[in-house]
């Protein structure tokens, strides 16, 4: 089974799959803003993968370049987003998303 | 079969070639500053200090390595890990020199070559950023965070003119494949002048060459641009926490940062294994003639030496210099030897500006390089893309 | 030979992804991360997407994270404490999330089970050429977008991380 044969492309979008619920686990589930926002750039990746993985079996370009736009558009987030957790910390002194909330319970 | 073998092949050689030139690298670094300070330098261990390197490496390697109790053990021993293979990887894709017959097999003088090869180098000097950001911070020192965090700094805003400064020959090129971006400097126009990428094309590329170097020096951390390492001799620095073979590994992966990217300006700019003129007016003589006039020059100063110890010392150099002469003439060894000598030539010339520079010039302030990265050094290389670009589409077919 | 790849690296992907999700430190979750993309990286390669696999290295794993990297440093708030959370989340989150991932994994492996099946090299369209044919001819217009939200995300960053003036 190793030798010749290939990866069934399922199996990509599986991973793409796992990878993409475990960044939605950590983004509901944990309490640091920047873990969470790790747990964004993580479902980002997740989305990538399936992108390739189709331009793979449509045999097209196009998907690279979704990625690839993806990736760009993920960068300018994280510049701004890090920047606005940099003020948050600034005012609050604490990096618990649930210290940031203003709003009555 | 006979691929992963030869590979393997490839691999020893280049590995151990590669560790020999980065521990005899610091012994020329050493006596070359120290004749630009007007001193010796090492002298004492082996003829002329080169047993140094050995007697360093026996003393890093003996020295009691401990673990200081405040640190975060598994980044604290991350860190030059990731600092070293990250240094070392850039090597496999170098190209030494053309397609060579050994023993009848067919194989080019590199390990492999990569479609993107330079975006693999420039990835994996990204990578290299973590090393030092994570000896910063595990140390739990405010001088070592402070000093890797600036060393990183330092290391990504320079990476910009750097990328930039690739893309201008790349335009000329071509092609991303570091083989291919060599050979494709190959010829001669007008029958004499190379067509390295600082002589040729539509538009030469001096200034993508100055940037590239300028950008170089300060993505290795030296002088000018090593205030991040030299607050050591101030105060700390980021491998202040670190003892024996971790410091090791840190000043190993510095020096092997600075043979990359003497190697990759050399595939860039000057051609590669591309030799300054035409074999037809004898380029292949020029090795052998010159490692003769080495051995001449050693000869006349063993027989009237200003030291009785060279009287012992100096034969033996000029006669092993003769030797590796004659070997240059021998036909079954001039195909891999010949274009390696001229690459090993023009990356030495790099390496001993590197040192120069690091004896002559005083360092940058921390402000003063960053500003001169961002406002000065970032435009001028988009300038010279912007020209490069233009003249290229200009002229194109 | 690609079977065993794409295992040990999806293998690495998924302990990274793991390991992103429960490590209480914030750096211990950014190099995870780091990790996570270069097995991805990887797995970009066995796809022939070679132009992707070195962005993603140069700009994600190389660029990004170290951003996240700087300011967990600068920040320095250390790990996380771990307070009560409620029953029914510890009970019921592993096994619900486990289910869901096997109806998608289900659901997958019956909707593309024609017998394409990922070779390296069957792709060769990944180069940096056709990549640059593409994103110069067809998708010029986003690209030029791209490069005003570049602009636009510099400057609401350096506007938020300036002192104030008072």
């Amino acid at each position: 089974m190793f030798q010749g044969g290939g990866v069934p492309l399922s199996w990509y979008l599986i991973l793409s799959a796992i990878l993409f619920s475990l960044g939605v686990a950590g983004f509901l589930f944990r309490k640091n803003i920047i873990t969470v926002f790790m747990s964004i750039e993580l479902m980002l990746n997740a989305v990538n993968l399936s992108f390739v993985a189709f331009s793979y079996k449509l045999q097209q370009v196009n998907g690279h370049i979704f990625a690839f736009f993806v990736m760009v558009v993920a960068a300018a987030e994280a510049a701004v987003g890090l920047a606005i957790i940099l003020t948050v910390y600034k005012n609050r002194s604490s990096l618990d998303i649930d210290d940031v909330s203003e709003m009555k319970n | 079969m006979e691929f992963y073998v030869i590979s393997l092949v490839k691999i020893a050689v280049v590995f151990a070639g590669f560790m020999t030139v980065l521990a005899y690298l610091q012994w020329v670094e050493r006596k070359v500053i120290a004749h630009v300070q007007v001193r010796v330098g090492p002298n004492r261990v082996g003829p002329h200090g080169l047993l140094q390197p050995m007697a360093d490496i026996i003393k890093l390697v003996t020295k009691e390595g401990f673990l200081p109790s405040h640190v975060h053990k598994f980044f604290y021993l991350l860190a030059p890990f990731i600092a070293v293979s990250m240094a070392l990887v850039s090597i496999s894709i170098i190209p030494f020199g053309s397609e060579i017959k050994v023993f009848g097999y067919t194989t080019w003088m590199q390990l492999t070559d990569l479609n993107v090869g330079i975006l693999f180098v420039l990835a994996i000097s990204s990578l290299g950023v973590y090393g030092i950001a994570l000896a910063g911070w595990s140390s739990n020192n405010k001088y070592s965070l402070l000093g890797g965090l600036r060393s990183s700094a330092q290391m990504i805003s320079y990476e910009l003119p750097l990328s930039l400064a690739i893309t201008a020959p790349l335009l000329i090129a071509g092609t991303l494949s570091l083989r291919e971006i060599v050979q494709s400097q190959g010829g001669y126009n007008f029958g004499f002048l190379p067509r390295w990428s600082v002589f040729a094309g539509p538009f030469p590329q001096v200034f993508s060459f100055i940037i590239f170097v300028i950008a170089g020096f300060a993505e290795t951390n030296r002088v000018p641009f090593d205030l991040p390492e030299a607050e050591n001799e101030l105060v700390a620095g980021f491998h202040t926490e670190y003892s024996s073979m971790q410091f090791a590994s840190f000043f190993m992966a510095e020096y092997a940062n600075m043979v990359t990217i003497t190697c990759i300006t050399t595939i860039l700019f000057l051609g590669g294994w591309q030799p300054l003129f035409p074999a037809s007016l004898g380029s292949n003589y020029l090795p052998p003639l010159l490692l003769f006039f080495v051995g001449a020059l050693l000869l006349f100063n063993g027989l009237n030496p200003r030291r009785r110890k060279d009287r012992f010392s100096l034969p033996v150099f000029a006669v092993v210099f003769f030797l590796l002469g004659i070997l240059f003439l021998v036909p079954a060894v001039k195909p891999i030897l010949v274009p390696f000598f001229w690459f090993a030539a023009k990356v030495g010339f790099l390496l001993f500006t590197f040192i120069w520079i690091r004896g002559t010039l005083p360092r940058f302030r921390y402000d003063q390089l960053m500003s001169f990265a961002w406002k000065f050094l970032f435009p001028a290389a988009l300038i010279n893309l912007l020209i490069t670009g233009l003249l290229v589409a200009l002229t194109a077919k | 030979m690609d079977l065993f790849f794409f295992v040990v690296f999806a293998v690495v992907a998924i302990g990274g992804g793991v390991s992103v999700v429960l490590q209480t430190h914030p750096i211990s979750s950014a190099l995870s991360l780091v990790a996570v993309m270069g097995s991805l990286a990887v797995l970009y390669l066995l796809l022939g997407a070679e132009f992707i696999a070195m962005a993603q290295v140069i700009v994600y794993a190389g660029a990004i994270m170290v951003l996240f990297l700087f300011v967990i440093m600068l920040l320095n708030s250390g790990g996380e404490t771990k307070p009560g959370r409620s029953a029914m989340v510890k009970v019921l989150g592993v096994p619900v999330l486990a289910g869901f991932v096997a109806i998608i994994a289900y659901v997958f492996s019956l909707s593309f089970n024609d017998t394409l099946a990922v070779h390296f090299g069957g792709f060769s369209d990944g180069s940096a050429r056709s990549i640059g044919r593409a994103i110069f001819g067809a998708y010029l217009l986003p690209f030029e977008v791209t490069s005003v939200l570049i602009l636009v995300a510099i400057l609401g960053a350096v506007v938020l991380a300036r002192k104030e003036l008072d």
